[in-house]
């Protein structure tokens, strides 16, 4: 089953600077440690808002907005997609990088995937007759 | 934290260190079957304690300490009746902790090595292939027993029974926990592409049962090809599996209808394949050709299937490339299966005619007799050749042959589509297409 991860950073961090090189090294060893372990299908992160743009479509008229956007800390500023065999297994790799992270949240939503259709049920059914 | 959600938590840090554990205990050890059992002892103990104590921040460390004091305690107990039992033990001892420094430092080293060892021993040639497979999925997929019977539709103690065996037959042969090098690595290694395939292939067209998939063997074989990929990397033929995968799953939520029937390639929604895994595909293949040197079969078969995935439409597919791709895949990896595929692609390149004549060449070698596709791609061509009568048997005959409930009913539908073609007084001549 798939998992997209959508990143929050608690702070402001449009405003906020680069990550220090020491970050870099370490979310660089971890999302190598990530595809090595056949996981990771695909991550980035997000530039500024102000680079950015909203599109709305309000009674038939499209209203274009153009960046930075004011709720700061609501700001998505990264995602990944991960194939993994359970919710607990993303809820694992999402902790792990906001430790690295720091503050902040990670949203975890399974998308509409193949693996979708009975995997979960039948790693539960299967756990619990094995163990 | 509740009891059940810890344990659903443990589940998730099983799958994801079990092998690391096995394979840097298989190494300290020398037997896979101990470092297993090890490997499960130390999960008891988890289950036991962090339940209580919550999951501590290192999982996979506290595994590996757990199972490592476990080794040390086995190795003295073996040795009660030996003089120098603890100077074994002591040796023993800093021999392990020598061994694994540290279990998060990385996968380029000996973690990485080790894994190595463990795909190689689990696919080993001294065991069956069924034994290959189910070994595989728990020593590498840290599936359970019970996860792996259910996936292939066979009673648990089958597959414990199964898995029993392999961990005697590998310590009974003293199969070296090692990479194999020179000319054996290649024979391995496509052992060991031809276990994940299996793998793959079981979850992607299911053999028996209702499941048209079972998608979790799919996802397993897939996330086990790229990590083979990483270990690895100078091997294009372990890139063309990966891309043969990646790209066959890419149409999974195609070839599936509302209603759980099966969908054929040419009649998918191609908005439904899935783009994500086409890029991943495709620069998995792009490099398997970079390492350069003849494609191999795994290569070959990507490459074919990249041809259909860059098609965006279709009427769009380069069938005569196709039809080259499986000449040339005939001459490498020749096969009656390879040569069904041939003839399709012939018949879509150069008409119906072209194909049907190989096809009846393999009618009269026999050997894919039973096999329901021969008569279902038989009853395909026929009928494009205005020929339903006779396709409505062939359709008929391979419906019976199927395993799979869904392809059945598939089968049985073109079988009726082609009687309602039929003119009421049975024509004496062949209609024109």
């Amino acid at each position: 089953m798939r998992f997209m991860t959508i990143y929050k950073p608690g702070v402001d961090q449009e405003t906020a600077g680069p990550p220090s090189e020491k970050r870099m090294a370490e979310m660089g060893a971890f999302i190598n440690e990530m595809a090595a372990a056949g996981v990771l299908l695909a991550t980035d992160g997000l530039q500024a808002s102000s680079k950015g743009a909203r599109v709305k479509l309000v009674d038939g008229d499209f209203v274009v907005t153009d960046g930075p956007f004011a709720e700061t800390k609501e700001l998505i500023a990264g995602y990944a997609i991960v194939n993994v065999a359970s919710k607990d297994e993303a809820i694992h790799w999402t902790k792990r990088f906001l430790a690295l992270m720091g503050e902040g949240e990670s949203e975890i939503r399974l998308m509409h995937d193949f693996a979708a259709f009975d995997g979960e049920e039948a790693r539960q059914v299967g756990a619990a007759a094995n163990r | 934290m509740s009891t059940a959600d810890a344990h659903r938590a443990i589940d998730a840090v099983w799958r994801i260190e079990s092998a690391k554990l096995i394979a840097g205990l298989a190494r300290m050890v020398r037997d896979v079957g101990l470092a297993e059992d090890l490997a499960q002892d130390a999960l008891v103990a988890a289950l036991e304690r962090w339940p209580r104590t919550g999951v501590p921040d290192n999982p996979g460390a506290w595994l590996m300490s757990t199972a490592k004091r476990r080794a040390v305690d086995l190795l003295r107990r073996r040795t009660l009746h030996e003089r120098k039992q603890d100077q074994v033990a002591i040796e023993m001892e800093a021999a392990l902790d020598a061994a694994v420094p540290d279990l998060d430092a990385g996968l380029d080293d000996p973690v990485g090595d080790d894994l190595l060892r463990l795909v190689f021993i689990s696919c080993h040639p001294v065991l069956s292939r069924e034994a290959r497979v189910a070994l595989t999925l728990r020593l590498l997929g840290g599936l359970t027993t019970g996860e792996i019977a259910r996936a292939f539709l066979v009673p648990e103690p089958t597959i414990a029974q199964r898995i029993v065996r392999a961990k005697r037959t590998l310590t009974a042969a003293r199969v070296p926990f090692e990479v194999p090098r020179g000319e054996e690595m290649q024979a391995r290694l496509s052992s060991v592409l031809e276990v994940v395939y299996l793998v793959f292939n079981e979850g992607y067209s299911a053999t028996a049962g209702d499941d048209w998939m079972r998608p979790a063997l799919c996802g397993e074989a897939l996330r086990l090809g790229r990590v083979l990929a990483g270990l690895v990397p100078g091997e294009p033929e372990v890139h063309g599996l990966v891309a043969l995968m990646e790209i066959q799953a890419s149409r999974a939520r195609a070839r599936v209808g509302p209603g759980g029937e099966p969908v054929l390639l040419l009649e998918q929604d191609r908005a439904r394949w899935d783009q994500l895994l086409i890029r991943r595909g495709l620069a998995a293949l792009a490099r398997a050709e970079e390492l350069g040197g003849a494609l191999g079969p795994y290569a070959m078969q990507a490459a074919i299937a990249a041809c259909h995935a860059r098609a965006r439409t279709p009427g769009e597919t380069d069938w005569a490339r196709i039809a080259a791709l499986y000449d040339a895949l005939a001459e490498i990896a020749p096969s009656p299966v390879v040569e069904l595929n041939r003839a399709v692609a012939l018949s879509m390149a150069f008409g119906p005619a072209a194909g049907l004549e190989l096809v009846d060449d393999l009618v009269a070698d026999g050997s894919l007799d039973g096999y329901h596709l021969l008569p279902s791609v038989r009853g395909d061509l026929l009928a494009k050749l205005g020929r339903p009568d006779e396709a409505r048997a062939e359709f008929e005959r391979a419906a019976t042959l199927t395993r799979n409930g869904r392809e059945r009913d598939l089968l049985l539908s073109r079988a009726a589509r082609c009687a309602r073609e039929l003119p009421p007084h049975p024509a004496t001549e062949p209609a024109k297409s």
